[in-house]
């Protein structure tokens, strides 16, 4: 087989220079497979233990949202709540650069800086709507 | 085509149509779960989820029920395709792909009957509903 080792190689990952399509393209799939592991258990859980019964479903709003009814950070449950701040992140990342692909369906936007910067897009607003959403839930005292 | 068997030449690029199907059913379910996971989410965050009664008041309106309903089936359609192709890139061993692809069939059945199920039995205050 590999009898002469200096035969040009097909291009490999050392002689790509680094771009933000690949970052935003990583993240795509890091942030649907996430949401289709995590976020599938994360919805059955809350649908599964609202179906058992008022017992269960609190059990879940305890381990997931707030450890007690009274309103305010000390009884936040930071655990269930960072990994719902990943998966409405992942939700924001994979539609966003959801979209960019059915655009990129089209035909539109290979052009070397069209594509880096609606890939640079695709990785901001997402945190930017994550931000949002949570100041919201915030400033709403949920 | 050139050098296909007769076999081959007969069958055509062989899943073709299978690629086109797996291709439109993703961007369909994809248009889906953006429209109906924003929908959820303004849901949750602009609604009462603290307890039970409040869930079941909710969900046994039909405007949210056929939602949920319709959620589930195109989002564990569309994860089925993903988490396929997320296999199939990365689990190169044969047996382990073909036993990763049936756990995942079964995660996926498992899991859409159960949500469909439990989105049914609240909506309709079934099981726990008189008990507890």
């Amino acid at each position: 087989m590999a009898a002469d080792n200096n035969r040009p190689l097909s291009p490999h990952l050392q002689v790509y220079r680094w771009g933000p399509h690949m970052m935003v393209s990583i993240m795509h799939r890091a942030a649907g497979d996430g949401m289709a592991i995590v976020g599938t258990l994360m919805l059955l859980w809350w649908l599964g233990s609202a179906a058992t019964g008022a017992e269960a479903y609190a059990t879940f709003v305890n381990l997931v949202w707030q450890q007690s009814a009274a309103e305010g950070l000390s009884n936040w449950n930071w655990l269930g709540r960072m990994v719902l701040v990943g998966l409405t992140w992942a939700f924001f990342q994979h539609s966003s650069s959801g979209l960019r692909h059915l655009l990129l369906d089209t035909g539109a936007g290979y052009e070397l800086n069209t594509n880096r910067t609606w890939s640079l897009v695709v990785a901001i607003i997402p945190a930017v709507l994550t931000a949002a959403l949570w100041i919201y839930i915030l400033y709403r005292g949920l | 085509m050139g050098n296909s068997t007769d076999l081959g030449h007969v069958h055509g690029p062989s899943s073709s149509n299978e690629v086109t199907h797996h291709w439109l059913t993703q961007r369909g379910t994809a248009i889906a779960n953006l429209a109906l996971m924003t929908w959820l989410i303004t849901s949750l965050v602009t609604g009462d989820f603290s307890n039970l009664d409040s869930v079941k008041r909710w969900l046994s309106q039909p405007v949210a029920a056929v939602p949920m309903l319709l959620l589930v089936i195109s989002m564990f359609t569309h994860l089925r395709l993903g988490l396929t192709v997320l296999i199939e890139d990365y689990v190169h061993d044969e047996a382990t792909k073909l036993g990763s692809l049936l756990m995942l069939t079964f995660f996926v059945w498992g899991g859409l009957i159960t949500a469909l199920f439990a989105i049914t039995s609240i909506a309709l205050g079934g099981a726990g509903n008189a008990s507890q």
